[in-house]
C-alpha cells in the first residue's frame, strides 16, 4: 500500500511538473481586434500575416521562457459595438496584457474605454482618424492619421492643378479627408471646383464620376477604403472616360493599395498619391521586408501599409517585451511603446511623438507605373519628413 | 454653351446612365414580375439566381477563359437550370402554403446561398474584366458614353422585345397570360400549370441570371448580393405590377433614372428619392402602374 501511495504522490508531481512547464515560463497574450471579413477584410488579412511573420523571424530575440500568443478576434467591419464587446472578452477572459489592431474609427473609439478601465494598452495597426490617440492614455497609434497624408498632397496639388474636384465615402476619415485636403489645398493656392461625399460601401461609382467630369477640374482627389471600394473607384474612373478628359486622379494610398493593382489594370497609370509605405520603395528595409514576406507568403503576394504599420508595432511590443522581460506592467508598457523609434522601418525612419502618442514619419509621393510589367507604386519624392499629425496641430473646427 | 445647353447635356448624361441601369433593374426583374404574378409565390430569393449568374460569368470567363457572350449565355442557362430544380425539388411544395411560410422559406434559402456563395468566393466582389472593345466610350451628341452601357441599353431593348414577342404572340405565352389571370380556369380547360410553371420559373430565374451576368459591372456578384438589392427588385415589381412586362419595363426605368438623377443632383439625398417616390406612387396606384386584379 505505501508504494502504491507513493508512486501516485511521485506520478502527480511529475504530471504537475510537466503542465507547469519550464521554471520561470511567462506568455505575453496579445489580443488583436481587426476586421476578417466584408468588403476590407483585407485590413484583417494583413495585419495577422505581419504580426505572425515578424514573431515567426524574431523569436529567438525574447528572453528564454518568454513566449508571444496572438489571439485574433473580427468585429465584421466598422462595427463599434461588437469591437468593444470583443475587446472586452479577451481581457476579461483571455487576460490579454496588451490589445492591438481597429481596422475603422468607429471600433478603436468603441475599444478606448475598454483600454482605460482595464489599463491595458492598446497598439492601433491602421485606423487613422487624428483625435483617436486623445481618447484614451492607452492608445498608441504606429499606423498613420489622415490629415498626415492628405495635408501634403493638398499642398503639392496647390501648386500643380488650377481646380480640384473631391469624392470621399461618407464616414469619419472620409470627411475628414475632404476637409483637411480641402483647407490645405486652398492655402496653397487652388479652387475646389466641387465635393460629394459617397455611401460607404458604393459600388457604382458611374453617377458621381459623371458629376466630376462635367465640371471639368484639373484633378479628382478622391478617399475611399481600400479594397473592392477602390478597384470599383478605379474601374468607374477609366470607364467614364475621365482620363481621356484631361482629369488627373489623386488621392491618399488608400486608393491605390498595393495588392489591389494588379486587378486595376492600365486605368491605374499616372494616378498620383501621398502615403508613407509603398511596396515598391527600393530603401534596403524594405527590400529585406517584401523578400521576407515573398518567401513566407508566395511570390505572387505583396505587403501594403497595413502590414508595414502591424510590423512596425510588432517590432514596438517586441521591444517592450524583451525590456521587461514578459513581466508587462502597463505603464512601463506604454513607456517604452511611446518612446519607440525606427530609423530602418520600412516605411524609412519613423518615431512615436511622446506627447500624442502618435506615430511620426515621411511622405513620399508616389505615381502608379509599370515596372517590369507589373504595376507599382514608385516613390518619386519624400513630401514631408518626420511629419507629425498636422490635425493635432490644428484648432479643431 | 449656355445654361440652357449645359443643362440639356447634363440631363442627357443622367438619362443615359439612368437608362442603363433601369435595363439592369429591368431584366434581373421582369422574372420575378412574372412568377410572383403567374405562380402567386412570394419569391424574396429571386436575387439569388441573378447573383448566380453574375458569378458564373466571372469564374467562366477568369478561370475557364470562355469568351464574354457564351460566358453569358452560360450564366443564363446555368440560373435557368438551377431554377428549374429549385422549383421541382423545394418551391412546388409550398405552392398552397400562404405567404408566411414562402416568405420564410425564401429568406431562408437567402441565407443559405448567401453562406455557399461566401464559402466559394470569399467576401470580395467578382470583377469582371469586359473584352477589350466593350471598353471606352462613343461619342453620341457631342458627348462621351461609356459603350458599355450603351450596349446594355440595347440588349436591354432587344431581350424586352424578345419577351413580349414571347408572352403575346406565341401559345406558351397565351398559357402563361391565361394561368395569370385565372390559375383555376386554365387548369379546367386542360393547360398542364405544373409544368407550365417549371418552365417560366426557369425563365424567369434564367432572366435573373442574365441580367446578374450583364448588369455585373454595375452590380458586382458578392456574397451579399441577394440581401442587398432585394429592395429594388421588388420595388420595380411592386411599382409595375405583379405580371405586367410593361410594367417592370417602365418601373425599371423609372427606378434608373430617378436613382441616378439623385446621385448626381442631390448625393446627400442617398436613396430616398427612390423610396419616396415609390411609396408615393403605391398610394396612387396599389397594384402598380399596370397591375390589374387576379381573379
Amino acid at each position: 500500500m505505501p508504494s502504491l501511495v507513493r508512486a501516485a504522490g511521485l506520478a502527480a508531481l511529475a504530471l504537475a511538473a510537466a503542465v507547469a512547464g519550464p521554471a520561470g515560463a511567462q506568455t505575453v497574450k496579445i489580443g488583436v481586434v481587426t476586421t476578417f471579413t466584408g468588403p476590407q477584410a483585407s485590413y484583417g488579412d494583413f495585419t495577422v500575416k505581419a504580426m505572425r511573420l515578424y514573431e515567426k523571424l524574431h523569436a529567438k530575440e525574447l528572453p528564454p521562457g518568454v513566449k508571444i500568443e496572438l489571439i485574433t478576434r473580427d468585429d465584421g467591419g466598422p462595427i463599434p459595438e461588437k469591437a468593444r464587446q470583443l475587446a472586452q472578452e479577451l481581457v476579461v477572459r483571455d487576460k490579454v496584457q496588451i490589445l492591438a489592431g481597429a481596422a475603422f474609427t468607429p471600433n478603436a473609439l468603441a475599444i478606448a474605454p475598454i483600454a482605460t478601465a482595464a489599463k491595458v494598452p492598446f497598439v492601433i495597426t491602421n485606423a487613422a482618424t487624428s483625435f483617436i490617440t486623445t481618447k484614451s492614455p492607452y492608445i498608441v497609434r504606429f499606423s498613420f492619421t489622415i490629415p498626415q497624408t492628405v495635408v501634403p498632397l493638398g499642398q503639392w496639388a496647390g501648386r500643380h492643378f488650377k481646380t480640384v474636384y473631391t469624392l470621399v465615402s461618407d464616414f469619419a476619415p472620409g470627411i475628414e479627408a475632404e476637409q483637411s485636403f480641402i483647407a490645405a489645398y486652398k492655402a496653397a493656392g487652388g479652387t475646389i471646383a466641387g465635393s460629394v461625399r459617397v455611401p460607404i460601401q458604393t459600388a457604382d461609382f458611374s453617377a458621381y464620376l459623371q458629376r466630376v467630369k462635367d465640371a471639368h477640374p484639373a484633378a479628382l482627389m478622391a478617399f475611399v477604403p481600400g479594397g473592392t471600394t477602390a478597384s470599383s473607384l478605379m474601374k468607374g474612373f477609366a470607364e467614364l472616360g475621365l482620363p481621356a478628359a484631361g482629369v488627373k486622379l489623386i488621392g491618399p494610398g488608400d486608393i491605390v493599395p498595393d495588392e489591389d493593382l494588379p486587378g486595376m489594370g492600365n486605368a491605374a497609370i499616372g494616378v498620383m498619391t501621398v502615403q508613407h509605405y509603398s511596396a515598391a520603395a527600393t530603401r534596403p528595409a524594405n527590400l529585406a521586408f517584401v523578400a521576407a514576406w515573398k518567401k513566407a507568403y508566395g511570390a505572387n503576394s505583396t505587403p501594403n501599409f497595413v502590414a508595414a504599420a502591424s510590423w512596425d508595432a510588432m517590432d514596438a511590443i517586441f521591444g517592450a517585451v524583451i525590456a521587461e522581460k514578459g513581466h508587462m506592467d502597463p505603464a512601463r508598457t506604454m513607456a517604452i511603446l511611446s518612446h519607440y523609434r525606427n530609423p530602418n522601418s520600412p516605411r524609412g525612419p519613423v518615431f512615436i511623438d511622446p506627447a500624442t502618442r502618435d506615430i511620426v514619419q515621411n511622405e513620399y509621393l508616389r505615381e502608379t507605373e509599370m515596372v517590369h510589367g507589373h504595376l507599382a507604386n514608385v516613390e518619386i519624392k519624400t513630401l514631408a519628413v518626420a511629419l507629425k499629425d498636422p490635425g493635432k496641430a490644428a484648432p479643431k473646427p | 454653351m449656355t445654361p440652357a445647353g449645359v443643362l440639356l447635356s447634363q440631363i442627357a448624361g443622367v438619362a443615359f446612365l439612368g437608362v442603363a441601369y433601369g435595363m439592369v433593374l429591368y431584366v434581373i426583374s421582369v422574372g420575378l414580375s412574372i412568377t410572383m404574378g403567374l405562380m402567386g409565390f412570394v419569391n424574396l430569393a429571386h436575387g439569388v439566381f441573378a447573383m448566380t449568374g453574375g458569378f458564373i460569368l466571372s469564374v467562366a470567363m477568369a478561370r475557364l477563359g470562355i469568351g464574354f457572350p457564351l460566358a453569358v449565355l452560360a450564366a443564363f442557362l446555368g440560373a435557368a437550370a438551377l431554377g428549374a430544380a429549385a422549383e421541382r425539388l423545394l418551391y412546388a411544395r409550398l405552392y398552397g402554403a400562404g405567404e408566411r411560410a414562402q416568405v420564410l422559406f425564401t429568406i431562408a434559402l437567402i441565407f443559405i446561398a448567401a453562406s455557399i456563395a461566401r464559402l466559394s468566393f470569399g467576401t470580395q466582389a467578382a470583377q469582371i474584366r469586359l473584352p477589350g472593345v466593350l471598353h471606352g466610350q462613343i461619342a453620341l451628341f457631342g458627348r462621351a458614353f461609356p459603350t458599355y452601357r450603351a450596349l446594355l441599353i440595347l440588349l436591354g431593348c432587344g431581350i424586352a422585345g424578345v419577351l413580349w414577342f414571347g408572352i403575346e404572340r406565341t401559345r406558351w405565352g397565351a398559357m402563361v397570360r391565361a394561368s395569370v389571370d385565372n390559375r383555376g380556369m386554365a387548369q379546367s380547360v386542360g393547360i398542364d400549370t405544373g409544368r407550365l410553371f417549371t418552365l417560366t420559373f426557369a425563365l424567369g430565374s434564367g432572366m435573373a441570371g442574365l441580367g446578374g451576368a450583364l448588369g455585373a459591372d454595375i452590380l458586382p456578384p458578392q456574397w451579399n448580393y441577394p440581401q442587398e438589392h432585394l429592395v429594388y427588385f421588388l420595388i420595380v415589381v411592386a411599382v409595375g405590377g405583379l405580371g405586367s412586362l410593361r410594367g417592370a419595363f417602365a418601373a425599371a426605368l423609372l427606378i434608373g433614372i430617378a436613382d441616378t438623377a439623385c446621385r448626381y443632383w442631390a448625393p446627400a439625398l442617398g436613396a430616398f428619392v427612390v423610396y419616396g417616390a415609390t411609396i408615393a406612387l403605391l398610394l396612387w396606384r396599389p397594384l402598380g402602374l399596370f397591375g390589374a386584379a387576379r381573379a
